[in-house]
């Protein structure tokens, strides 16, 4: 059997190179695979392109728990559907690197999510009714089909898609908790090498082959998380303590207090 | 000065559009309060990939809170019985495919139901659209919960939206803290006026022209 297992997470990245590209699942906080996120951080690598549904600024001590933005220094292209915070300035916090070269292609979420899945399928593109009479319109081919008008969009197609999974066998057979599933089962079957963090890696037999989300095939390299690693139940719990410190993030979390 | 609707007011009147067997995608911010006053029988959906989660986590119960339950505003739900999870081409299948209701939030919304509700700016950087555009496009209906004005006071029902767009002709139904206004192919009609409000009155704080209905009434709950 193939050894699909790391022992850590920068063993996992070690041949990532320069330029390429990288599907990162994230919602915010919750669903990031964050391990692996830190893990291209300290390798260094440079003029990637980050493909995110939610690429937004930390607002908490980089120990505690990253989100792609750590990799802001490292990129050259962020395709995305929420680039920033509005009460924080939306995408004002990418000014100084869009002045230094960053590209940026904005995208609606479904219309990315399907765009990966395309990228997964080898479809050359898809005609998608969102956009129409929008910013988003710019620079696309519009096509009428059946009396109503699509714009085209390309496929999307990563190099490596980091994938945080709730239970992952050594086949790399993979489930997912709640809503963490997300747009990762698309990333994982678009990217050429798939990257899985696990909360728990299994044995071969041990998840029931109704409940498999994303088949193996799909995944190339697994390392399970630490129980120091980012994610952890215990750092999930201290990252909500200290963000119903900040009165306005607590407000958005639990609702204002009557 | 008269009195306007409060935030709950508002979302128990979005939530009276929801009937029995509805499934709903709550929106970022306001709309999200709709999920306290529905009646049984109503699911939500969040697009990251949960259709009928149970209630919000309360200020008083922290500890209830799990990463892996949130919707789209960001907030802690709560699992419950017949709770299903999928991936987000399954969401959004399901929002494009005209199975859900929206209730959204906006900036400005044009005599014509157009919608601008994911920028403030001029340009791509000025707002996040995240599932916005497919919510406008693809729901069975799109309700729009939002003040009836700027807070400098300036009309958000307007002739022609000056913010960026995120979808054309996209609006059905208006629930603001003064009034709830349907959209139809004649114009903008004034349903329902909040409590010791005339049509006049709200006329005049609206830039977009209303078709006052012939059974106008108060805002009933």
């Amino acid at each position: 059997m193939i050894n699909k297992v790391f022992s850590s997470f920068d063993e996992a990245v070690a041949d990532i190179p320069n330029g390429a590209s990288i599907a990162i699942e994230c919602w915010g906080y919750p669903a990031t695979p964050e391990n692996l996120i830190a893990a291209i951080k300290r390798k260094g690598t440079k003029d990637l392109t980050v493909i995110t549904h939610t690429f937004i600024p930390m607002v908490w001590p980089e120990e505690d728990a990253v989100l792609p933005a750590l990799l802001l220094p490292q990129m050259k292209k962020l395709i995305t559907s929420i680039a920033g915070i509005m009460s924080l300035g939306a995408g004002a916090f990418l000014k100084e690197y869009i002045e230094k070269g960053l590209e940026v292609e904005i995208v609606g979420h479904g219309t990315l999510a399907m765009r990966l899945h395309a990228g997964a399928a080898g479809l050359g593109g898809i005609y998608d009714p969102i956009g129409i009479g929008t910013l988003l319109e710019e620079g696309k081919e519009k096509r009428v089909i059946k009396g109503k008008e699509y714009l085209f969009q390309e496929p999307i197609k990563p190099d490596y898609a980091f994938v945080t999974a709730y239970r992952a066998d050594k086949l790399g057979n993979l489930v997912f908790k709640g809503g963490w599933r997300g747009d990762q089962p698309m990333m994982a079957m678009a990217a050429k090498t798939t990257i899985v963090e696990a909360d728990k890696i299994v044995e071969v037999g041990e998840i029931d082959p109704e409940h498999v989300v994303t088949p193996g095939v799909f995944v190339d390299r697994i390392v399970e998380i630490p129980p120091d690693g980012y994610g952890t139940p215990e750092k999930g719990a201290k990252l909500i303590a200290l963000l119903t410190q900040i009165g306005s993030v607590r407000d958005q979390l639990f609702g204002k207090i009557k | 000065m008269k009195q306007r609707l409060d935030e709950d007011t508002m979302a128990m009147r979005a939530a009276k559009e929801l009937k029995d067997g509805d499934c709903a995608n709550l929106g970022f911010g306001l709309p999200t309060l709709c999920a306290l006053y529905v009646p049984e029988g109503i699911r939500f959906e969040a697009e990251a990939g949960i259709l009928g989660y149970g209630h919000l986590v309360q200020g008083n119960e922290v500890d209830k809170a799990d990463w892996h339950y949130i919707d789209a505003s960001g907030r802690f739900v709560t699992p419950a019985p017949g709770m299903a999870c999928f991936d987000v081409v399954d969401s959004f299948i399901m929002i494009r495919s005209g199975r859900l209701t929206s209730i959204m939030g906006g900036f400005q919304v044009s005599e014509k139901g157009d919608l601008a509700n994911w920028n403030t700016g001029s340009g791509m950087f000025g707002g996040t659209i995240g599932g916005a555009m497919d919510l406008a496009v693809g729901a069975k209906r799109v309700i729009i919960m939002m003040q009836h004005n700027t807070k400098d006071g300036k009309p958000k029902i307007v002739k022609k939206c000056t913010y960026p767009l995120t979808a054309k002709e996209a609006v059905d139904l208006i629930v603001t803290d003064l009034a709830v206004i349907e959209v139809t192919k004649k114009g903008l009609v004034l349903k329902e006026v909040a409590p010791g409000w005339t049509a006049k009155e709200i006329q005049a704080l609206t830039e977009a022209k209303l078709i006052v209905a012939k059974d106008l009434k108060e805002i009933e709950l």
